[in-house]
């Protein structure tokens, strides 16, 4: 299956960047410039930005897409009261995107718009090149909701 | 404009977004022309970064035509076709004038560890992907660079990330002339470093991968060994195996935290989310490389732990090399390789999509559909 030898001349380039001081730290980082670095124009904020508390202000540049919002955006809140090196940063991240999730649905349905779950998942791509995944999925997610369906009608009895 | 739009792990939708506007006095809007998806992409379609806001648009490699210029571009001119590199960087900060753009520290106010990138979540800076019609662009006058006309324009694309990141895997990796290098991982970048690895004077380059058909493109297309992960008992064993009983003088990480091969990496880092991805082929590239050989790390993990036998780093004496791709840096040369034909990016594109197929181009490509290795979104 695999070339046991070769003629490495014939390779397209071979050898043409070979460096020898690339052992191991050049050259990432270039220590002949005594570099202290300036800061470029503030750009101002016109929404909430959440910034880590490893720095002493916004960067110059930043996003402003999704702000904080909901529950969701309270556990952000939280989480940017710890530094990037704590489990209290990261884990309430990861809770707030999978409660904004939710939160998104009901706001999606709030303005009319039912997600396609079909269409955003690419469904129809899986029904062309994996129909078993899909019919797989769609059985599990059927059994799912007879399953929670049957046990609210025993809680409601 | 038509924008992608993330609702949550496994799916996205399009949407009318507004158009971005210059928010800084070195911002420009670009109207993008084309973009990939990238496999880092899929980590946060998955669901495994935290900060991904429902409602953000992804994109992280496109190219495209600039629409509007803030006060302070005087490099670029309206209609300019560029390139734009995924790093978000300032030129001017003590990392930048060191060459280390992908650390940039005036991009990202929401992490210190990461620069920022174009949709990447706000875990690197919150700001919105080129998987849509228009984007805002921060510091047009350090990154995006003009395409040349004698180049052609999938190329220009694939030296946005994909090349530069393969490039410089192999380049961390001090890949010296008759070394043996193992990389893990036969997807874009994956391919891209084997290929690169050549360019620094390899004499072995071994790709290790599950996909059949990536590993008869990368054969092909890189002019290396091949070797199925799922056919060995034991990849690390096959490689020392294969060299010497030695191990490898330089293993590439090409794959991170969305990796397969290992179950209890597979259950604790992608369905329990109990570390930052599953960390099976770091795993492997420390345990296969040589005593006292260099492991260079481009697959993405995500900000947390990862279960790593660091032990072993220490040792066998192991170098480990890892960033963020500085684009900007390595794209002089690379733009050369590409022109002087040396390096041909494109040929790794198998999928071409309109922007309203996009929610199925990340179905494909995360499900490994139709043989798919790199998808484009054309716009």
């Amino acid at each position: 299956m695999n070339l046991v030898s070769k003629n490495l001349n014939t390779l397209e380039g071979w050898g043409i960047d070979a460096n020898p001081e690339n052992d191991p730290t050049y050259p990432m980082r270039d220590r002949d410039n005594n570099v202290t670095g300036t800061r470029p124009t503030q750009q101002i904020a016109r929404v909430e930005v959440l910034q880590s508390i490893e720095r002493p202000h916004y960067t110059a540049v930043f996003g402003e897409t999704i702000p904080p919002s909901g529950l969701s955006g309270q556990l952000r809140r939280y989480a940017f009261q710890h530094s990037e090196s704590r489990y209290r940063h990261w884990l309430p991240l990861l809770l707030a995107d999978r409660i904004q999730e939710y939160e998104e649905i009901i706001n999606d349905v709030k303005k009319g718009k039912i997600p396609n779950f079909y269409a955003e998942t690419g469904g129809k791509a899986m029904w062309r090149y994996d129909k078993p995944a899909l019919i797989k999925k769609v059985a599990c997610v059927a059994i799912g909701a007879f399953i929670i369906s049957c046990a609210f009608k025993r809680l409601l009895k | 404009m038509k924008a992608m739009n993330y609702r949550g792990p496994f799916r996205i939708r399009i949407d009318e977004k507004p158009m971005p506007e210059i928010l800084h006095p070195r911002d420009a809007i670009v109207q993008v022309t084309r973009a990939c998806i990238c496999g880092s992409d899929l980590h946060l379609y998955h669901g495994m970064v935290p900060d991904t806001r429902i409602g953000s648009t992804f994109g992280h490699e496109f190219i495209g035509i600039v629409r509007e210029l803030g006060s302070e571009v005087t490099n670029l001119k309206v209609g300019d076709k560029v390139l734009v590199p995924f790093n978000i960087a300032c030129g001017q900060c003590v990392f930048c004038l060191q060459g280390l753009y992908a650390n940039c520290h005036e991009a990202n106010t929401m992490a210190t560890a990461g620069g920022g990138i174009f949709g990447y979540s706000h875990l690197a800076g919150g700001y919105d992907g080129g998987q849509a019609e228009y984007i805002r662009v921060p510091y047009a006058d350090v990154g995006p660079t003009v395409i040349p006309e004698d180049m052609d324009e999938e190329d220009a694309l694939l030296l946005t990330d994909v090349l530069p990141t393969g490039y410089q895997a192999a380049e961390m990796g001090g890949i010296q002339k008759g070394d043996t290098v193992v990389v893990f991982g036969a997807g874009p970048v994956g391919i891209m470093a084997a290929r690169c690895a050549w360019l620094f004077g390899a004499e072995r380059v071994i790709v290790i991968d599950h996909l059949e058909y990536r590993l008869d493109f990368v054969k092909n297309y890189a002019n290396c060994e091949v070797y199925n992960f799922k056919s060995l008992e034991d990849p690390v064993l096959f490689i020392k195996h294969i060299t010497n009983w030695l191990g490898a003088d330089v293993c590439i990480d090409a794959v991170g935290s969305d990796a397969c091969g290992n179950a209890m990496q597979t259950i604790t880092g992608k369905k329990l989310l109990l570390q930052a991805g599953a960390a099976t082929a770091l795993h492997w590239a420390i345990n296969s490389v040589k005593k006292g050989g260099i492991v260079s790390i481009v697959g993405v993990y995500g900000p947390t732990d990862n279960l790593v036998p660091i032990g072993n780093v220490l040792n066998k004496g192991i170098t480990i090399r890892a960033n963020q791709t500085s684009v900007k840096r390595l794209l002089p040369k690379l733009m050369k390789h590409v022109q002087d034909g040396i390096l041909s990016p494109k040929d790794i594109i198998t999928h071409r999509f309109a922007l309203e197929d996009l929610p199925d181009a990340y179905r494909i490509f995360s499900s490994k559909l139709d043989e798919c290795i790199k998808p484009v979104i054309v716009l």
